[in-house]
């Protein structure tokens, strides 16, 4: 019963979802569809996932989700953030294809990468 | 003084061998750690440690040192700023530690901090320390942990505390016949690596303690362990190596450092390792699966797991007494 009304429910909603969204955003509707988990949870001194992978043109965002801020650097200070408190995010749009190996300047010790394809 | 064992820092992880089940590594290094909520005093002498609990001969031992002594308190990890679970009032707890130093029955002649005095750089954390410390009626001196020098490379903290500091804030200064060393090693920190002095400091560390006589008492203060800790979690310096070489020609090195929120002490040689209390939040023992976040305990236990350094140098004897006492 509950799955008919879902199933009901997303075939009414769906289409007129999609269409507005092409209308009003059409180049984010498409920019959309070629990533779907852009976001690095730092949780606990780590980064998750520890290697993202991501087609060009993606906007990684990293939140924090420990008591104590950190920074995302680049290895080769590409992008920098600001210093992070708890739930604080940082994006970065990635335009070309490459691997970019980031880290916490507070915290060397936590490394992470983004794969651009 | 609270003298029960309410919160275990032994960090089990760096007693490699343990034979007797005692918690003594008779084939590496002596290790002493102080017990949190208890207290400890250690003297070093000729590389000997001996260790008394607070409130046996502590106090005789420290009576009969009164000739030509200096004595000094080290504060480390206010986090001012700081307002989660495991410590929702900061500002609380650094004015304990500034009511336990004004409660020493010999008043130290200054402060040493060891790092970390905002959580996150802003001026205001930065006033509020200030303003808590000013009741001590103390000299105050420096060294930057990593969240005083968040986005600016450290300038705000050099405008601040490090006016005649070198570099990057490092400095030396003596008092009472001891040389005492600032160091900075939480700045250019490369990815995968440690804590870090690099080669400007080095060399100015190497010409600062050159016409030294091998007799003068040192002591190095700085944020990161100058030992590694537990580099798993950053708790290492990558270069102290070549810091600790200039300083193997003297008799007495002692080395106080902050960062890891618990007090630890590790003998090697002529030099005495030793880290702090934070005034802030406890962190757990090296290695425990919840990882180095703050630890939050029990609300009544939390003043037990932080607190200040008593240290105490006796003219001739070349020894440094390191008292670690918790707030309450």
């Amino acid at each position: 019963m509950k799955r008919k009304l879902f199933v009901g429910t997303l075939a009414v909603v769906l289409p007129l979802a999609i269409s507005g969204v092409l209308l009003l955003h059409p180049t984010r509707a498409r920019s959309e569809d070629k990533s779907s988990a852009t976001e690095v949870r730092i949780d606990n001194f780590n980064f998750g996932p520890e290697t993202l992978t991501v087609p060009t043109n993606s906007t990684v965002n990293w939140v924090n989700k420990d008591d104590v801020p950190h920074v995302i650097a680049s290895n080769d200070s590409l992008f920098k953030s600001k210093a992070l408190d708890t739930d604080e995010k940082y994006s970065f749009t990635f335009t070309k294809a490459g691997t970019y190996p980031y880290y916490c300047s507070v915290h060397p010790k936590m490394v992470g990468k983004i794969v651009v394809q | 003084m609270e003298k029960k064992k309410l919160f275990d820092p032994n960090p089990s992880g760096l007693i490699e061998h343990d034979h007797n089940k005692d918690g003594i590594d008779r084939r590496g290094f002596l290790k002493c750690m102080a017990w949190a909520g208890t207290g400890a005093l250690c003297v070093m002498g000729g590389g000997v440690l001996k260790s008394y609990g607070l409130g046996s001969q502590t106090g005789s031992e420290m009576k009969s040192h009164k000739m030509g002594h200096l004595s000094f308190v080290q504060i480390s990890d206010s986090h001012m700023g700081f307002n989660k679970p495991a410590n929702p009032d900061v500002i609380a707890t650094l004015k304990a530690a500034v009511d336990k130093i004004n409660a020493l029955p010999e008043q130290p002649e200054f402060i040493l901090h060891t790092g970390d005095i905002s959580h996150l750089s802003k001026p205001s954390e930065f006033d509020n320390v200030d303003q808590i410390l000013k009741a001590t009626n103390k000299e105050i001196f420096f060294v930057p942990g990593e969240h005083d020098v968040l986005n600016d490379d450290g300038a705000m903290f050099r405008e601040r505390y490090g006016k005649n500091s070198k570099g990057q804030g490092w400095y030396s200064f003596d008092k009472n016949g001891v040389h005492f060393i600032g160091l900075v090693n939480v700045m250019n920190l490369k990815a995968g690596g440690l804590g870090t002095l690099g080669n400007e400091q080095l060399e100015w560390l190497e010409a600062d303690v050159k016409h030294l006589k091998r007799s003068t008492p040192i002591v190095v203060f700085a944020h990161i362990p100058l030992w590694s800790v537990y580099p798993q979690w950053g708790w290492g310096t990558d270069d102290s190596a070549q810091a600790l070489s200039y300083l193997k020609k003297f008799g007495s090195v002692a080395v106080l450092n902050g960062h890891i929120h618990q007090t630890m002490q590790k003998v090697e040689g002529n030099v005495t390792f030793h880290t702090a209390f934070s005034t802030a939040f406890p962190q757990p023992a090296p290695g425990a699966p919840e990882g180095p976040g703050p630890l939050k305990v029990p609300a009544e236990h939390l003043r037990s797991v932080l607190g200040i350094t008593d240290v105490n140098y006796v003219q001739g004897r070349h020894a440094l007494g390191l008292v670690d006492a918790p707030l309450v």
